[in-house]
């Protein structure tokens, strides 16, 4: 444990807000949602205690929340706000504006299903909703990693290299009120790690009395310029992330990985692709099934935007059975969404056998069993049996 | 060793709570903790169920709890309904909040512990929430967790006078649960 830090039991949402408290935010404007709600109260009690010195503006929706940080991002301002789900998608305009600017704001996104049918529950639906916004996407298995990852967001959606706006993913209800150990650095170390960004050229700025244009259109060439560099910008993002993930490492002595973390794939047959929760229960089985002498490992995913195609390739290159696991869905594919964009690489990966399996939507449990399950399917398609491509993991109260 | 506790309760009685309680407790035993609750929209009174993990190794498992070593009922109205005991493990725990006689009504049950929580939560803090009063008699009926460390914890969740009188209410939950062994 690092000097100077404290252990707290907190939940992912609070997490979250301890989190964008000690990177000094300058402007937060927030909506509530479940189950967002609880970092925005918790928030707005730091601020109401003299802990948090940010402007803190009560909107009248996530759209104003989105528009509002935009701006003051535009204005040179480091800030932030957290939504989820129905938030998300009403506030998708400013989303892509934000983009569309190389605003670098910061936004928590708490994964839950998306209006349609009405679910209170966990699903990443919603991040799948905006994976063509522009943004880049992080996702987070645990209350330290969202705690981790937002501090590194603000690295890098700052970076004078990247200047884009960065979601920082994690799964409503499984992870949003779970409450769990997390290791809280001294502010101090937070600034000391974000003094790299004062070190590079400051972004231009958009103030009261001087001209400059921003989100002006662009047409034929300008646009396509514009298009060009935001997508480089993304690519950019991959070996930045990494490059950010080993620095804090080296600072917090912590490091769940880079764009993708590795779990005991290096000598596996078998590989798992998952985001989010669920990884640690894949764990936790693959673990069991390790004792067993099956060789089974998880590559999870912790950028999704931009994708991690190069890591991908290289973690899943000759692997007997894929199976990749998306608490979502691709409407007008068969597969699941993330499934789809593993299966761009085939070719490169070399796999005799890629399967999807949609599980866990609307605060479906993802259970041990459905995990042994999945484990047993892909071990039959390694040894040549045949096997389902699609498949929905069913609703079953494990017995 | 990871116990599994399962936490019933209706929306207000705090059963989310306890279940933070106990963790913020195991961590600062320097243990493992782990509480997340299942619920739709959060409103009064709606039941509520609550899944804790707490040990002495990490707990990396984010699935709900199917056979749980011990349960905790906050809201005694559940007490008849299946749901609530489902997957009790034999040699299960159970702990109840009722101002009425225990009546042993599941074969997995090895001890139980039984303390009118709300009524002593009402007298303490002039309302029936029961919660810090059961996080008490956890400590008292499992044996896990030492009650000096669950009193500390409170202070997480509540301060000045409020904190006084729910850390009387744990107390009196460690120092009055019936506990029955079968």
């Amino acid at each position: 444990m690092k000097k100077n830090s404290k252990i707290k039991v907190v939940t992912g949402n609070e997490a979250a807000a301890i989190a964008a408290s000690l990177c000094r935010p300058d402007v937060i404007a927030a909506y509530p949602i479940t189950p967002q709600t609880e970092v925005i109260e918790k928030l707005s009690e730091y601020h109401a205690n003299g802990l948090l010195d940010a402007e803190l503006i009560n909107v009248e929706g996530e759209n104003s929340a989105m528009n509002s940080i935009t701006a003051a991002s535009l204005a040179g301002g480091r800030v932030f706000t957290a939504t989820s789900s129905w938030g998300l998608v009403f506030m998708y305009d400013a989303i892509l504006a934000a983009s569309g600017a190389r605003a670098p704001v910061v936004m928590a996104n708490v994964n839950r299903e998306t209006p349609g049918i009405i679910a209170v529950s966990c699903g990443q639906q919603d991040m799948i909703s905006i994976r063509d916004s522009g943004w880049i996407n992080l996702i987070a298995e645990d209350c330290q990693e969202i705690l981790d990852m937002l501090i590194m967001a603000y690295r890098l959606a700052e970076d004078d290299e990247i200047q884009l706006p960065v979601m920082v993913n994690y799964d409503g209800f499984y992870l949003s009120y779970l409450s769990e150990k997390v290791e809280i650095p001294a502010v101090e170390e937070v600034d000391n790690f974000l003094s790299v960004l004062k070190k590079q050229p400051q972004r231009p700025r958009l103030l009261p009395g001087k001209s400059l244009g921003c989100g002006s259109h662009g047409i034929l060439g300008g646009y396509l310029e514009l298009r060009y560099k935001h997508c480089n910008a993304l690519q950019r993002a991959k070996n930045k992330f990494q490059q950010i993930t080993k620095e804090f490492q080296k600072q917090f002595s912590r490091n769940s990985g880079g764009q993708i973390e590795e779990y005991k794939t290096a000598d596996a047959d078998i590989v798992i692709v998952a985001s989010g929760s669920m990884c640690g229960t894949i764990k936790t089985v693959i673990d069991e099934k390790r004792e067993e002498g099956i060789k089974i490992g998880l590559v999870r995913i912790r950028m999704f935007r931009p994708f991690p195609e190069e890591e991908l390739i290289r973690a899943l290159s000759g692997k007997k059975s894929i199976g990749v696991i998306d608490r979502s869905v691709a409407f007008g594919f068969s597969g699941g969404p993330i499934y789809i964009e593993v299966k761009t690489l085939a070719q490169d990966i070399n796999t005799s056998a890629l399967i999807s399996f949609i599980a866990g939507l609307a605060n479906i449990d993802i259970t041990v069993l459905n995990i042994e399950k999945i484990i047993a399917d892909l071990i039959d398609a390694s040894s040549g049996k045949p096997y389902k491509t699609v498949n929905w993991i069913p609703f079953e109260q494990e017995a | 060793m990871i116990i599994e506790v399962r936490f019933h309760g209706r929306g207000g009685q705090g059963a989310v709570t306890a279940s933070k309680i106990i963790a913020n407790a195991f961590v600062r035993a320097g243990k493992y903790g782990a509480a997340f609750p299942m619920f739709g929209f959060e409103r009064r009174g709606a039941p509520v169920s609550a899944f804790g993990r707490f040990g002495d190794t990490p707990i990396r498992l984010k699935t709900q709890i199917y056979k749980p070593d011990c349960l905790v009922i906050l809201d005694s109205s559940q007490k008849n309904s299946d749901n609530i005991w489902s997957g009790l493990k034999p040699d299960g725990i159970i702990l109840l909040n009722t101002n009425e006689e225990f009546e042993h009504n599941h074969s997995n049950i090895k001890t139980a512990g039984i303390i009118d929580a709300a009524g002593i939560a009402l007298e303490e803090i002039g309302i029936p929430i029961p919660n810090t009063c059961i996080v008490g008699a956890f400590a008292a009926v499992t044996g896990l967790i030492d009650i000096e460390l669950i009193t500390e914890s409170l202070s997480d969740y509540f301060d000045k006078e409020r904190l006084r009188a729910n850390i009387k209410c744990a107390e009196r939950g460690y120092n009055e649960v019936k506990i029955h062994n079968f």
